[in-house]
């Protein structure tokens, strides 16, 4: 999902820009009150974070012929919601604008407006309903993480066709006809990656679960109901 | 512990493991990078005309290295993962086994760093 260093022309990356900065400025201010009032989370923001490092390093072939990489923001967004996703998927990104040539400074924006923020927020809601409907809590995080990551190259393929609708003028019927090409490379290419990042995602969830449900719950991301549930059950 | 959801991501993940070994032997697949392809799409739609606004500053100089720096993100995260999940559950089975849970629990998770 990574737009290329210089793939974005003016005005586009600007505006990316100016829609990304205020949400990273907000996460950064959350993270800072979180790590103040809760020193106790600090590990778990450390395993989400290096998730994102983890899967968003992996670049997995797919059905497809081609090959992509998960995200990893779904976690960090179900425990710490979209702000401080933004944030640590900002990091990442950081390094592999600068380290692989993979993404780049001026897309930065719209990159961390895909994998940090739209991708998150999607799997946050996606949790919240999923949670309210009383679903399996891994299934709930599965279709999360899901959601989160497949969400993420939709908005790559939003932003290319805005920046690049055909025929060079940005009308409706140009942008759906280049969304459609996008759309083809990203977001199809992503369907069977977000169903293995899903499944991984609620592995990792488990395990977090298990050994540190107290955190949790007190951080209202569980209720202590299901987590007596899932101990009393299967898990 | 149940292991049921351990199998049910193993299966996930052998499906996808089978696919690709099928599909990279049967078809001339190139599987390259999905945002190399986004490239050629630009050029397709503006006609070739579309001029990068901006180089990367440094570029791995080959594949080698890109793949060690990739290597080493997967690594760095891997290990703090770890790190934590070893530290938390010896944490859980010495407060289990030596009842300290309850006790100076406040006290015990401020120095959980």
């Amino acid at each position: 999902m990574h737009i290329m260093e210089g793939f974005l022309p003016t005005p586009w990356w600007q505006i990316w820009f100016a829609v990304s900065i205020p949400v990273i400025f907000y996460g950064i201010h959350k993270l800072n009150r979180l790590v103040k009032e809760k020193r106790e989370i600090l590990p778990l923001l450390a395993v989400a974070g290096a998730f994102v490092f983890v899967l968003s390093s992996l670049k997995l072939p797919s059905v497809t012929g081609s090959c992509s990489h998960p995200t990893g923001t779904g976690i960090a967004a179900i425990m710490f919601g979209p702000a401080i996703s933004a944030v640590l998927g900002t990091i990442v990104l950081i390094y592999q604008a600068l380290f692989l040539a993979h993404g780049g400074l001026t897309t930065l924006g719209a990159n961390v407006f895909s994998m940090g923020i739209v991708g998150p927020v999607v799997a946050y809601l996606v949790y919240k309903a999923g949670m309210k409907a009383n679903l399996n809590l891994y299934l709930v995080v599965f279709l999360a993480a899901a959601f989160g990551d497949w969400a993420t190259y939709v908005t790559t393929s939003v932003e290319l066709a805005l920046a690049f609708p055909a025929g060079g003028a940005l009308t409706f019927a140009g942008f759906m006809s280049s969304f459609g090409k996008f759309a083809a490379i990203f977001a199809v290419t992503q369907v069977p990656l977000a169903i293995m990042e899903g499944a991984v995602s609620a592995l990792l969830f488990k395990y977090v679960v298990n050994v540190k449900s107290d955190i949790l719950v007190e951080m209202k991301v569980i209720e202590d109901a299901v987590v007596r549930k899932l101990r009393g059950t299967s898990a | 512990m149940s292991r049921k959801l351990e199998l049910i991501v193993l299966a996930i993940l052998l499906i996808f493991a089978i696919q690709f070994i099928y599909m990279s032997s049967t078809t001339d697949a190139e599987y390259g990078g999905a945002d190399g392809e986004a490239e050629n799409v630009i050029n397709e739609i503006t006609g070739g005309t579309y001029e990068p606004n901006a180089e990367p500053f440094w570029e791995p100089p080959s594949g080698e290295i890109e793949s060690l720096l990739f290597g080493l993100q997967a690594a760095i995260g891997a290990g703090i993962i770890g790190y934590f999940f070893g530290y938390y559950k010896a944490k859980k089975n010495y407060e289990n086994e030596l009842g300290y849970k309850g006790k100076n629990k406040s006290e015990g998770d401020k120095h959980s760093l």
